[in-house]
């Protein structure tokens, strides 16, 4: 296990490094001359003269790469041009909102998805099964930012049961209770995501349901919880496990929305933000760091695959 | 009485809002420690039967329709389901066609075996272990301290199929159910395996219904045997009548079927054509498209069945005044 993480870790090194020449060449294959980009619209001949040499747009694209790649490893992403701070400082201060947002997100996920998806297999064909399924059907083809705005109106405006936007931080004043700003943002991130498990949970449960070792199970005279739990849901699992992967690819471009919506000051709306201010050094950085996410998440998916599945073997 | 007296079963198959009768009007009776062979071409509904005796219908499209089971001089059929779950894996075990897919993928053969005595048994886990490192011993898996915690997949077919006997015989039960234990697995392993069961049925009494498409395993280890032809009984008895005197031309049909071994072709069918779906109709016999025998009447009226000696049950127009070909025996 151990030997297997550490190979899969080293061999992350190439992928990151293909990626980081794409998020490198990004600033270049912008239109236009990487200086003035990043000093923007209101910078001076000089200033532009100035950043050039200091950033050594002048010497050949590999080096620049080189020098590039050897900051980003010491921790050096660049300066935001917005906020003439590092850009890590400033993707750092969206951290604790989006970590949160993710960890909030994926528990409703994981509380609304599972349970629903056991119990529309387990009584497959009744009408719990019908609203079950046909809730997720919904759910799934809901746009994120409708959605949002229709929680924000139902709960927030109508009832006032949760804030609308904005999140002070759990170290302000409020301390955890500021979780309840991210109620409405959680559960609008996680439906479409709990509807897809839902399906998924339904659907390969009701295919492992037919698989002759449910019927062994069954010839045990073990009780019909016991045998949809332990014997049916566990093999169903390793289905599910494998669609996380893809769920956190569709997370991420969902929490940008979702941010904006909500105005929480994350790391989806900072990306937003950039954009729209051409703050390219931060957009640069936010790719890079989405990327590494991606990479590890995806390894924490095969690891916890191979746990599920004694066939698969990690070597 | 018998240990198990099946009257009358009948199961249906529901098809748009329809519910096809596919056994129909199985009777039969298991003695304690004997073994009853079930014998009949594939799709003639000796899982079906074997699956309503167990109790395992439920939940598919299979509905049990008619009849009656007793089992141990109770009436399964009138007990709870929690009741009849009491039964299941204790009294009453089976073992089933596919020794590959039985087990479980995700848990270690040991604890599938533990899950089955701790079901019925009020034992400590560590009891339970020791019990499941004594029947993968009983039935010859090597080396079974280390067996026991092995994967379903690091198995061999026939070593599954004796866990999956482990796990049958892991209560004692009463009655065991094999159907086609050993179709799936290799000739050689197929003797081995079905030599196991014989011989751990000496030791513990166990009556076993055991399911064949083979007479001739049949003829070797069961002590009555009911031949089945698309839901029905079509012939009975013990299994020396039965191989002296065989009355059905279904019957020495499979007779003439038996494996040939030395050949590529691995069965040799004797019987022309295909046992018909269930939802082609058929108004006389069943058998009568296939049989070289067949009279008029056969292809308009149902046979019935009856006695051609004690215990000798036929389903049959003609079962005796037919020109004697093959195995076909004289007069009753
Ligand atoms: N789950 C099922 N749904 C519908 N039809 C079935 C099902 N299981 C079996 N049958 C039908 O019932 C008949 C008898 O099947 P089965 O008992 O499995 O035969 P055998 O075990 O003798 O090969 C077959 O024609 C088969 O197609
Ligand atoms: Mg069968």
């Amino acid at each position: 296990m151990f030997v297997y993480t550490f190979n899969r870790l080293l061999a992350l090194i190439p992928t990151l490094l293909a990626a980081s020449i794409l998020v490198f060449l990004f600033i270049h294959l912008i239109p236009g001359d990487p200086a003035s980009i990043l000093l923007g619209d209101t910078a001076t001949p000089e200033e532009i003269a100035e950043l050039t040499r200091a950033m050594g747009l002048d010497k050949p694209l590999w080096t620049q790469y080189f020098i590039w790649l050897s900051n980003v490893v010491q921790g050096d992403l660049g300066t935001s041009v917005f906020f003439r701070e590092p850009v890590l400082a400033v993707i750092a201060s969206g951290a604790e909102t989006s970590i949160l947002l993710a960890c909030m997100t994926m528990m409703w996920i994981i509380v609304l998805g599972i349970p629903i998806g056991i119990l529309a297999a387990t009584r497959h064909g009744t009408w719990a099964d019908q609203l079950a399924s046909g809730g997720a059907m919904l759910f799934a083809s809901v746009p994120t930012f409708w959605l949002g705005l229709y929680l924000i109106l139902i709960f927030a405006v109508g009832l006032g049961w949760f804030p609308s936007s904005g999140f002070p931080s759990i170290t302000d004043e409020g301390g955890v209770f500021n979780l309840r700003y991210l109620m409405l943002p959680s559960l609008t991130l996680a439906a479409p995501n709990a509807a897809l498990i839902i399906r998924l949970v339904r659907a390969s449960m009701l295919d492992v349901a037919r698989e002759d070792h449910v019927r062994t199970a069954r010839a045990k005279g073990l009780h019909p919880a016991r045998v949809a739990i332990k014997h049916i849901f566990r093999n169903a699992l390793i289905a599910v496990a494998a669609a996380f992967g893809f769920t956190f690819a569709a997370l991420v471009s969902e929490a940008v929305v979702t941010e904006t919506v909500f105005s929480l000051p994350g790391i989806g709306r900072l990306v937003v933000q950039s954009i729209l201010r051409r703050d390219y050094p931060v957009i640069q950085g936010v790719i890079l760091i989405i990327v590494i996410f991606y990479m590890l998440i995806n390894l924490l998916v095969d690891l916890a695959y191979a746990r599920l599945d004694p066939r698969v073997s990690l070597s | 009485m018998a240990l198990l007296e099946v009257r009358d079963l009948e199961v249906g198959v529901a098809i748009g809002g329809k519910v096809l009768p596919v056994v129909q009007g199985i009777s039969f009776d298991v003695e304690e420690n004997q073994t009853l062979g079930i014998v009949g071409e594939s799709g003639c509904g000796k899982s079906l039967t074997s699956l309503a005796i167990m109790g395992l219908l439920e939940g598919s499209m299979l509905r049990l329709t008619g009849g009656s089971i007793s089992f141990n001089g109770q009436d399964l059929l009138a007990l709870s389901p929690r009741a009849r779950r009491a039964i299941m894996g204790d009294q009453m075990a089976m073992i089933f066609q596919e020794p590959m897919t039985s087990l479980n993928p995700v848990y270690r053969i040991g604890d599938q075996i533990i899950e089955s005595l701790r079901q019925h048994r009020s034992m400590s886990q560590r009891q339970a272990r020791a019990r499941a490192i004594e029947l993968l011993d009983l039935v010859r898996i090597p080396d079974p301290e280390r067996r026991v915690d092995s994967y379903p997949h690091q198995l061999s077919g026939g070593q599954r199929q004796r866990v999956m006997i482990a796990m049958a015989l892991a209560c004692g039960p009463k009655l065991l159910i094999a159907d086609e234990p050993t179709t799936a697995l290799d000739v050689t392993v197929q003797k081995e395996v079905l030599d196991l069961m014989l011989d751990l049925q000496k030791r513990t009494g166990t009556a076993i219904i055991l399911i064949s498409h083979d007479l001739g395993v049949i003829s070797e280890t069961c002590d009555k045997v009911v031949v089945m032809y698309r839901g029905k009984i079509v012939e009975s008895a013990k299994t020396a009548t039965l191989f002296s005197n065989m009355s059905h031309p279904y019957t020495q049909g499979l007779l003439a079927s038996i494996p040939v071994v030395d050949h590529d072709v691995e069965w040799l069918n004797a019987i022309p054509g295909r046992v018909p779906l269930i939802d082609e109709v058929l108004p006389g016999c069943a058998f009568h498209p296939r049989c070289s025998f067949a009279q008029a009447s056969c292809a308009t009226s149902p046979p019935s069945a009856d006695y051609v000696s004690d215990d000798h049950l036929v389903r049959c127009h003609f079962p005796n005044d037919r020109p004697s070909g093959g195995e076909a025996g004289g007069d009753a």
